[in-house]
């Protein structure tokens, strides 16, 4: 590892020169014959890889509208080229968005379209080959899915849903990634991506009961499996044990404290991480999503509201309705999730992110801050992709936006944006989302993580900036091992609600 | 001769055109979109995703706010494009329309800036490494195809007039199935060769992002999963499956 490095900064912010080549490489590890299995997928590449890759392509061509779409609608504009924090950091122009779409649209020409069959020297389409299939493998996990693209194209075209499929359709002829195939594979076997059993969940919850009174002197507690409580949190495994988001997991348990909220986690569903996504498999997204619906269930609760963390948000905002049925809107005669939806208290969005919690707790008058608590912090603030542009909070468009920044002003006396070409849905991406952050993958990380180090040193050298706020557990793990690379403290970064546990005035309840 | 040439040449180009872009639209209609995936911030009812698609197509946006040399091109290329399509209504319309006897001055200019716009792209498209890249020599053709008829049609216009009673007289005649005598005019040949090329391939290349940004899920959804439950069939039936 002592030979990563970090790219140097550009002079400013111009579109750098093409690499060609310079990402090329084996991709990450290759799941194992067990973990694939483990997950429906073939043990090892298939002999006849060829025939179901692009029958299997051919399935999501009918089945994703997407895909099918965005496939046939690029015109090779450029705009997105130089849009991508992979690009940027790696200059290899196999990362330029339109270029990774390519990689599969190459192929979607050859075999699905006509010009590609008759002409395909002409239309830029190509045989199906092992090289191809590597190149893929490569190239489709050098994407964290983060949608930035998606934001500059004139025809909407995400490279995200290409991605999906992609690795989609390599998992579907044994092709599959370890990364992410394996925390999957434990999400289902024990409840969490970490697999941290219920008795080692139950002692760390224990543990911070402690600490918290220690450091207190309140009792805030940490409930597990209680039936009859009205929230249920579902919050990223991460939050259990990992620097520094074990400190919002401390937040969301003193904001329920002081407002009296009674909540519960639930030990067969302790993970809000949802990698089902990342793979692009409608199957996997469901079964580890109907794990909270289950829960829900189970508990009896009112509530769903789910922790820090940016895909899993994505995936509980626009997915979870569809998937699970809660939320609302369902047919009468859905029974699948009418169940879900009688239980639920629809006075409140189903399911809430705790940060609309918290703000909604904050608007209603229950809780009290000391605001200069957090005044060794200069504060900003990182848009996590998956929020910022797959999802939303308040009911408002760009509501994602303004209420965890309305939480940190609340609870915070400093506070400044970095530049405005990199917030918003205009965010780059840490470089570690979408199924990357693994360790096999950390220079693809190291350079994803450029465009935002960048505008990062500006204001700390410009506002003396020391703290920055997400609420993104991938972004909190990513950041706190490639910030260091870039001369940065780790412990810049930090929760919102982390900054909620600083400031807030829990009395004596 | 060869004006049997083109009206069968235009017979053919029409019926591909229309029957290809029809099909591939009832594709895009029928084919699900199973998750909700609007690019956010988005408007969270069909009013604003109207909002937000008329912007789109009328304005370019996203475009716009990713590169103002694209933009400026592609939107002088489209917006002139459009011009100049309705100026040759007049071919089509006996007695022509008031307001399409109205743009003609505009419409006539439109073919200047339409080669400005289409050469433009080129240009970024020859030069700037990136998008070099990226091209295919479909990418570079198309733009040539487009060209032509922009040269062919300005040099009708401006320097070697064409008989446009005697054209006009021979496009009715194809509307009514009624053969009319083609003036004999190298451009004016070259114009409607070309233009029969591109309705031809319409339907089987990248032409297809006109229809394809009506159906583009990140643009034509609304941002409203938590109130309405959004389900595709093919996803609902696993629901009914055992176990599940």
């Amino acid at each position: 590892m002592s030979e990563i490095k970090a790219p140097s900064y550009r002079v400013i912010p111009i579109i750098p020169e093409l690499k060609p080549g310079a990402m090329e490489g084996k991709g990450p590890f290759v799941a194992s014959d067990k973990i694939n299995e483990a997950l429906g997928f073939p043990g090892q590449l298939v002999d006849d890889w060829k025939e179901r890759a692009i029958a299997r392509m051919g399935e999501l061509l009918t089945k994703y509208r997407s895909l099918k779409v965005f496939m046939d609608a690029c015109v090779h504009c450029g705009a997105c080229s130089d849009k991508c924090h992979y690009f940027i950091g790696t200059q290899d122009p196999k990362n330029m968005p339109v270029a990774r779409q390519d990689l599969m649209r190459s192929i979607y020409r050859r075999y699905f379209t006509l010009p590609g069959k008759l002409f395909p020297k002409l239309v830029g389409a190509r045989d199906l080959t092992r090289e191809v299939l590597d190149e893929w493998y490569n190239y489709y996990h050098q994407c964290s899915e983060c949608r930035r693209c998606s934001v500059f194209c004139p025809y909407g075209i995400d490279t995200a849903e290409v991605t999906m499929a992609a690795r989609e359709i390599l998992a579907s002829v044994g092709y599959g990634q370890k990364y992410s195939n394996e925390i999957i594979g434990k999400v289902h076997k024990i409840g969490n991506n970490l697999g941290l059993p219920e008795p080692a969940l139950a002692d760390t919850l224990e543990g911070l009961e402690e600490d918290v009174k220690e450091a207190t002197g309140v009792d805030v507690r940490f409930p597990m499996n209680v039936k009859g409580a009205e929230v249920l949190l579902i919050t990223p495994s991460a939050d259990f044990f990992a620097e520094p988001h074990i400190d919002s997991l401390i937040g969301y348990a003193k904001v329920f404290h002081a407002t009296g909220t009674s909540w519960t986690l639930s030990s067969m569903s302790s993970e809000a991480a949802n990698f089902g996504m990342f793979i692009g498999n409608y199957e996997q997204l469901r079964k580890i999503a109907l794990r909270i619906r289950e829960a829900a269930l189970e508990l009896g609760v009112k509530r769903i509201v789910v922790g820090e963390c940016g895909h899993a948000w994505r995936v509980a905002y626009s997915f979870w309705n569809t998937l699970t049925g809660v939320g609302e809107g369902a047919d009468e005669n859905d029974r699948f999730a009418q169940m879900l939806q009688k239980q639920l208290d629809h006075r409140y969005k189903q399911p809430s992110h705790i940060c609309e919690f918290t703000w909604d707790m904050i608007g209603r008058g229950a809780l009290s801050f000391d605001k200069d608590a957090n005044d060794k912090h200069i504060v900003t603030f990182h848009d996590s992709c998956n929020v910022a542009r797959g999802s939303s909070m308040g009911g408002y468009p760009g509501g994602q936006f303004e209420i965890p920044r309305n939480i940190i002003r609340a609870v915070a006396n400093n506070f400044v944006e970095m530049s405005s070409e990199t917030t918003r849905e205009r965010t780059f991406c840490c470089g570690g989302g979408g199924g990357v952050l693994t360790d096999d993958l950390i220079d693809v990380r190291v350079k994803g993580a450029l465009p935002r180090m960048e505008v990062l040193q500006q204001v700390v050298d410009q506002h003396g900036v020391n703290f920055m706020a997400m609420i993104c557990a991938i972004c909190k793990a990513q950041f706190t091992k490639v910030m260091p690379i870039y001369g940065f403290d780790r412990r810049m970064v930090g929760g919102v609600h982390q900054l909620v546990s600083n400031a807030i005035i829990l009395g004596d309840k | 001769m060869t004006g049997i040439f083109f009206t069968m040449l235009f017979y053919i180009a029409t019926l591909v055109f229309v029957v290809g872009l029809i099909f591939r639209i009832s594709v895009y209609a029928r084919t699900p979109a199973p998750l909700k995936i609007p690019t956010t911030p988005a408007p969270v009812n069909t009013g604003g995703v109207v909002l937000r698609m008329a912007r789109e197509v009328v304005f370019f946006e996203s475009l716009f706010k990713s590169n103002l040399w694209i933009w400026a091109f592609g939107w002088l290329f489209h917006a002139s494009l459009a011009l100049v399509l309705l100026r040759h209504l007049r071919y089509f319309t006996d007695p022509v329309w008031p307001w399409v006897v109205f743009i003609q001055p505009f419409g006539k200019y439109a073919g200047i800036t339409m080669l400005i716009g289409v050469s433009g792209l080129w240009i970024r498209r020859l030069f700037v490494e990136r998008i070099r890249y990226i091209s295919t020599p479909s990418d570079h053709l198309m733009l040539v195809l487009l060209i032509i008829i922009a040269l062919s049609g300005l040099t009708m216009t401006f320097l070697a007039h064409t008989d446009v009673v005697a054209l006009k007289g021979f496009v009715l005649g194809l509307m009514s199935l009624d053969q009319q005598a083609l003036p004999s005019s190298l451009a004016l040949y070259a114009h409607l060769l070309m233009v029969s090329v591109l309705l031809l391939i319409f339907p089987v290349s990248k032409l297809l992002h006109v229809p394809g940004v009506f159906f583009s899920p990140s643009r034509n959804q609304a941002d409203n999963p938590r109130e309405k439950r959004h389900i595709a069939a093919w996803a609902k039936q696993l629901e009914s499956e055992p176990g599940k």
